[in-house]
C-alpha cells in the first residue's frame, strides 16, 4: 500500500473516533458513536496489518486472541458497581503498553524508520522518552488507584514529611536521565527511566484517596492519552497523535469538571492529603445536639403523604448496591402519583457519571435524572429530599461557613425542601471530614442503617 | 546527514500542527457530552487511546525473534485487553441508557 492511502486511511479512523465522542453528547446517539470508534480501530488495525514489514501474522493474530480473550471476558462479568476500578485498570494497561511500544522502537528503530541502533534520531529519542516517562507513570499511577478503588490498600490519603519535594527532584532526576539518553542512547539509562517513572507514578497517588478519586481516574485517563501522543510523535503517527490528544483532552475537562464540583483547584487535589487527620480540627462537638431517627415506617409515611420527592444517591447506594432497591422504591412512589427525580451532584460516586450509569444499570429512565443546575432551583418547591450514601454534597456549610473545608462547593440544596431523609450508616462525617449540620435539624429524619436494606424496607412498608 | 535532520523536524513540525488542532477538536467534543455519559467517556477514551497497537503492531510485524518483537506482542496482548473490554464494557453501559418505555404514572 502507498504512504497516502495509508495516511487517508488512519485520517478516517481518527475521524470515526472524533464521532464516536461526539455521539456521546446524547444517549440516543451514543450507541451508534460507539459503533463508529469500533469500525474506526478495525480500519486502524487492518491498515497497520497491510504494511509491508508486517509478516508474522501467526504471532500478532495470537497476541490478540489471547488480548481479545481477556478483555471479552473482563468486560462481560465486572459488575457496575466495579467500574472505576476496571477503568484504572485499564488506564494502566494504556501506559504499560506505551512503554513496551518505546522500548521495541529502541531496539528496533529501523521498523520505525527512526533511525538505526545506536544511531537513533535525537529528535525521536526525545519523544520515545516522553512518551515511556508518561507511559509508566500512568501505568504504575492506575495500578495503586486500581488498588485504593478495589479495597486492596487503604483508600485513604497516605501523606508524609517533604512529599511534594521528593516528587519534585524525581521529576527533575528523570529529566537530567532523558538528557543523559539522548545523548548516550543507553539501553540501561532507558530502562532507569521506566522504573524511576514507575516510582515516581506510585508517589503521586498515594496522598490522594476516597472522594477526590474521582479526579485521580480522570487525570489518569488524561495521561494514558498524552502517554498515547508521546508514542504517536516518535512513530510519526499522525493518528496516535490525535487520538492521543483527544483522550488527553478528554481527561484533563473531566479533570477540571470534577474539581471544581469540590470547588478546588486541579493542583490542590494532585497535592493530596484532603480530609484525614487535619480536616477532624473543624469538627466541632455535637454530642449534645439531638438527632430526630426514624425507621423504614416512618419514611415511607413521609414519602407517601409527599406530592414531590427528590432522590440524592452518593458514593454509599454504590457500596450497598442499592440502586435496585431504590428503584423499586421510586416506582412505587411514582404510582401514587408522586413526582419522583433523583439529582446527582458532579462528584457523586469515585468517577465522572458513576451514579448516572448505577441509575441506568436500575432501569431508571435517564430523563428522571438530573444535573445539579438541572434541579437545584427546584428544592423549595419539592416536599422530601431522600438523601442516600451522600453527605458533604448536601452541607449547607458549603454556603453558609467561611472557615469550612468545603466552603465554596457547590451543593444541592436539599435543605430548602420541607424535609429532609437521610439514609447513612451512622453520623459519621463525610469524607471531608465536616460535620453536616442539617442531620440535627427539625425537618430532618436519620435513617440509620444499610443503604440497600432500608429501601428493601421502606419499599415493604409502602406495599 | 542534514537532510535526514531536516526532514524530521519537518515531520516534528506536521506532527505538533496536527497535535495542536486535534487537541481544539478534542476540548469542543468533550465539552459536548452530557455529563450523564461521563463513564461511558471514560471507558471508549480508554478503548481508542488503545489504538498505540499500531505501534505494537509494527514492532510485531517483521519474521525473527528479536527483544523488540517480543516486546511488540506483549503491547499487542495489552492492547487488545483494553480495546475488547473498552469497547465492550461501554457496550454495556450505553445499553443501560435506552429510552424505557413509559410506565402506567400520569406526568403532570
Amino acid at each position: 500500500m502507498s504512504s497516502n492511502i495509508v495516511s487517508v486511511l488512519y485520517l478516517i479512523s481518527a475521524l470515526l473516533f472524533i464521532f464516536a465522542l461526539r455521539g456521546l453528547s446524547h444517549p440516543e446517539s451514543s450507541r451508534l458513536g460507539n459503533i463508529l470508534g469500533i469500525i474506526g480501530m478495525v480500519i486502524a488495525i487492518v491498515t497497520t496489518l497491510m504494511f509491508k514489514s508486517v509478516l508474522s501474522y501467526t504471532e500478532i493474530g495470537v497476541a490478540v486472541l489471547i488480548g481479545g480473550f481477556i478483555g471479552t471476558i473482563i468486560a462481560l462479568k465486572i459488575e457496575m458497581t466495579a467500574l472505576p476500578q476496571l477503568v484504572a485498570a485499564f488506564h494502566s494497561l494504556v501506559g504499560l503498553a506505551a512503554v513496551f511500544v518505546a522500548a521495541a522502537a529502541f531496539y528496533d528503530p529501523m521498523s520505525f524508520n527512526i533511525g538505526n541502533v545506536g544511531s537513533i534520531f535525537k529528535s525521536s529519542l526525545v519523544e520515545m522518552s516522553i512518551g515511556t516517562f508518561i507511559g509508566a507513570v500512568t501505568f504504575s499511577g492506575s495500578v495503586l488507584a486500581f488498588g485504593k478503588l478495589q479495597g486492596t490498600i487503604s483508600g485513604n490519603p497516605i501523606v508524609f514529611k517533604f512529599q511534594h519535594l521528593i516528587n519534585a527532584l524525581i521529576f527533575l532526576f528523570i529529566l537530567a536521565l532523558i538528557v543523559i539518553f539522548v545523548l548516550t542512547q543507553l539501553s540501561s539509562i532507558f530502562w532507569t527511566i521506566v522504573i524511576i517513572s514507575i516510582l515516581l507514578g506510585f508517589l503521586v497517588v498515594i496522598p490522594i484517596g476516597g472522594a477526590d478519586m474521582p479526579v485521580v481516574i480522570s487525570m489518569l485517563n488524561s495521561y494514558s492519552g498524552w502517554a498515547a501522543c508521546g508514542i504517536g510523535f516518535t512513530l510519526s503517527n499522525n493518528l496516535l497523535i490525535i487520538t492521543g490528544a483527544l483522550v488527553g483532552a478528554s481527561g484533563a475537562i473531566l479533570s477540571y469538571i470534577m474539581s471544581k464540583g469540590m470547588n478546588r483547584s486541579i493542583i490542590s487535589v494532585v497535592l493530596g492529603g484532603f480530609g484525614g487527620e487535619q480536616a477532624s480540627v473543624g469538627g466541632s462537638d455535637n454530642s449534645d445536639k439531638i438527632v430526630k431517627q426514624g425507621n423504614a415506617e416512618d419514611a415511607a409515611y413521609i414519602l407517601k403523604n409527599a406530592d414531590s420527592v427528590i432522590i440524592i444517591p452518593g458514593y454509599g447506594m454504590a457500596v450497598a448496591q442499592a440502586q435496585h432497591a431504590l428503584k423499586e422504591m421510586g416506582d412505587l412512589l411514582k404510582k401514587e402519583n408522586i413526582n419522583v427525580r433523583y439529582a446527582i451532584h458532579p462528584v457523586a460516586g469515585r468517577m465522572p457519571g458513576h451514579m448516572n450509569v448505577l441509575l441506568a444499570e436500575a432501569n431508571v429512565p435517564y430523563e428522571e435524572v438530573l444535573e445539579l443546575e438541572e434541579i437545584n432551583h427546584d428544592f423549595p418547591v419539592t416536599e422530601v429530599s431522600f438523601v442516600i450514601g451522600a453527605n458533604d454534597v448536601t452541607n449547607p456549610a458549603a454556603k453558609t461557613d467561611k472557615t469550612s473545608p468545603i466552603y465554596g462547593m457547590p451543593i444541592l440544596d436539599v435543605e430548602k425542601s420541607d424535609s429532609v431523609l437521610f439514609v447513612k450508616r451512622s453520623l459519621a462525617t463525610g469524607y471531608s471530614g465536616v460535620d453536616n449540620e442539617l442531620f440535627y435539624r427539625d425537618n430532618t429524619t436519620m435513617l440509620f442503617g444499610d443503604a440497600k436494606k432500608m429501601c428493601e424496607n421502606i419499599v415493604k412498608a409502602l406495599r | 546527514m542534514d537532510g535526514i535532520v531536516s526532514h524530521s523536524s519537518d515531520i516534528f513540525v506536521i506532527g505538533l500542527t496536527v497535535f495542536f488542532l486535534a487537541c481544539i477538536i478534542g476540548y469542543y467534543v468533550v465539552w459536548s457530552v452530557t455529563p450523564a455519559l461521563h463513564s461511558p467517556l471514560m471507558s471508549v477514551t480508554n478503548a481508542i487511546s488503545s489504538v498505540i497497537i499500531v505501534g505494537a503492531i509494527l514492532a510485531a510485524g517483521p519474521g525473527g525473534y528479536g527483544v523488540s518483537k517480543i516486546f511488540g506482542m506483549i503491547g499487542v496482548i495489552l492492547a487488545t485487553v483494553n480495546i475488547f473490554g473498552g469497547f465492550i464494557v461501554t457496550y454495556r453501559m450505553l445499553s443501560m441508557f435506552k429510552k424505557k418505555p413509559k410506565t402506567k404514572k400520569e406526568e403532570q
